[in-house]
């Protein structure tokens, strides 16, 4: 019986979390003539999934698409192979400075682009790199490279040493040891961490916002929004081109949520 | 110091201060009763858990415009429910009316900051053994004794964690004011963050030289809070 009170209070308690959500589905789903309507209705009278098929079709919406992959999967990549040795050195390795490196990685997460984003302007200007992708890809590297080196670390250092000198004792050598033995092992977490570089470069606003004034060289988050100005409200566009970004990434996001705390929180929970 | 100079920066702390302070406070006391049941068992928790996931994984900027539309004054759903509920008399114009804008900006930062903290204080719930409990129980203790003297004691260590983390992360939050706010002109309802924006990229200042020094007081600012982050979780090199 208390089972049962506990599982409806625990669907009520979804279905609350996920309501907004549900409103911009739904939303996303209305022609255009009803999106003004006075009282609003929540579900459309002619349901319309041609709002997506539009999305899709639109170049500018293809365009923010393809930066918006671009620069996550560049940066992802960046970040997994700065981090991995990293990580693994510092897992494995006692050397001087080994703490201030640490620190030093701890305290750029704590660092948002935001309070940053002036400064990274004027850097990227005195470059000669606003609008390009490397900007942006650079950026999104740089601040998501804390969380992967924190997360990859305590997968190292998870795996026995022992596993490495019999490695070593069977005539493996170092790189050997690592790409054969070691790397195999900690796949769970660099799937995490690559997972989690790539969504932070994916909903990443702000720099973009800054960086990016090209309408070519936008990507979906700052692309998106000018389906709604003062002087245009798609709003359907923009609810059916939000779901599109966000279905995959809440997809992604469950695959590693169990192992999201201990990488956000640096190891200070157990 | 031409920053201190600026009219509306006394306005501005105050905004970054209440805002801040309102959403980590409420942030908090709703996660821990979300973590508390999370913590419990029963069919179904993982659906709850996932539906958690997707204001956290969602981008903040789309969320942003989401409620934008939920709050609008016509059109928007929650005038809507709460007329027809006979909460309010009349629609409420949530991001255009200076008494509610603050409250309306943080509902949404509550809402998206939810997720990170309560699974922060699960994973400290988690970490509570079984058999302290059954010791109260032994001893006699009673649910809230048990709570108080048991739960919140061993607890401390996440809730430190989450409220400082939590501190930085809704300081240097830009989406959310930045869309919500973005009808009401000036600086009536910036933060420090969405004002050092402006006065860069967006105001008729055009001022990157004053943005920057209002950059140099933010970074200061998280400097503090991550050393008494440091601080709160004890970081030592030995546990490195």
């Amino acid at each position: 019986m208390r089972r049962l009170l506990l599982a409806g209070a625990g669907q009520g308690l979804a279905l609350v979390l996920v309501s907004p959500y549900l409103v911009m589905l739904l939303t996303a789903f209305k022609p255009a003539g009803e999106l003004r309507t006075t009282p609003p209705r929540l579900l459309p009278a002619v349901w319309q999934p041609g709002n997506f098929l539009d999305v899709l079709r639109d170049p500018a919406f293809q365009g923010w698409l393809t930066v918006s992959l671009v620069v996550a999967l560049a940066s992802t990549a960046l970040v997994v192979v700065a981090a991995v040795p990293a990580a693994y050195y510092t897992a494995r390795h006692r050397f001087r400075g080994r703490a201030a490196f640490l620190f030093l990685v701890l305290v750029t997460q704590m660092f948002a682009p935001t309070a940053l984003v002036v400064g990274l302007y004027r850097e990227f200007f005195e470059l000669d790199l606003i609008n390009t992708y490397a900007a942006l890809i650079l950026t999104n590297a740089a601040f998501n490279l804390a969380f992967a080196v924190w997360i990859l670390r305590a997968f190292f250092a998870s795996i026995p040493r022992e596993i490495e000198e019999a490695a070593a004792v069977d005539g493996c050598g170092r790189l050997r040891t690592l790409v054969g033995i070691v790397l195999p092992l900690s796949l769970p977490g660099i799937v995490t961490a690559a997972i989690f570089a790539f969504i932070a470069a994916w909903n990443e606003y702000i720099v973009a916002l800054t960086l990016m004034t090209d309408p070519a060289m936008k990507p979906l988050t700052v692309g998106i929004t000018t389906y709604v100005t003062a002087y245009v409200q798609h709003w359907n566009s923009l609810f059916a081109a939000s779901v599109i970004a966000i279905v995959p990434v809440v997809v992604l996001f469950a695959l590693v949520e169990r192992y999201l705390v201990g990488g956000l929180t640096a190891g200070s929970l157990k | 110091m031409r920053l201190a100079e600026q009219e509306a920066l006394p306005t501005v702390v105050a905004n970054t201060v209440v805002w801040v302070a309102v959403v980590v406070a409420i942030t908090l006391v709703i996660s821990l009763g979300l973590a508390q049941f999370l913590n419990l068992e029963f069919p179904g928790r993982r659906v709850v858990r996932w539906a958690l996931i997707v204001p956290w994984a969602a981008s903040l900027i789309m969320t942003s415009k989401l409620f934008v539309w939920i709050y609008d004054y016509y059109f928007g759903v929650l005038n809507h429910a709460l007329v027809s509920l006979g909460v309010l008399r009349q629609p409420v114009d949530w991001l255009g009316d200076d008494a509610t804008v603050m409250g309306a900006m943080i509902a949404v930062g509550v809402f998206v900051s939810l997720p990170f903290t309560t699974y922060v204080l699960l994973a400290g719930l988690q970490t509570i053994p079984g058999e302290v409990y059954e010791a109260a129980r032994v001893d006699g203790a009673s649910g809230l004794r048990t709570y108080r003297s048991v739960t919140v004691p061993l607890l401390r260590p996440a809730l430190l964690v989450a409220t400082v983390l939590n501190v930085i992360y809704v300081f240097n939050s830009f989406p959310i004011v930045w869309t919500l706010n973005d009808r009401n002109p000036g600086f009536g309802h910036d933060t420090m963050i969405t004002y050092m924006y402006k006065i860069a990229f967006k105001s008729s200042l055009r001022d990157v030289g004053l943005s920057a020094a209002l950059g140099v007081v933010n970074v200061l600012a998280i400097l503090l809070a991550v050393f008494v982050y440091l601080r709160a979780v004890r970081w030592r090199e030995q546990e490195a």
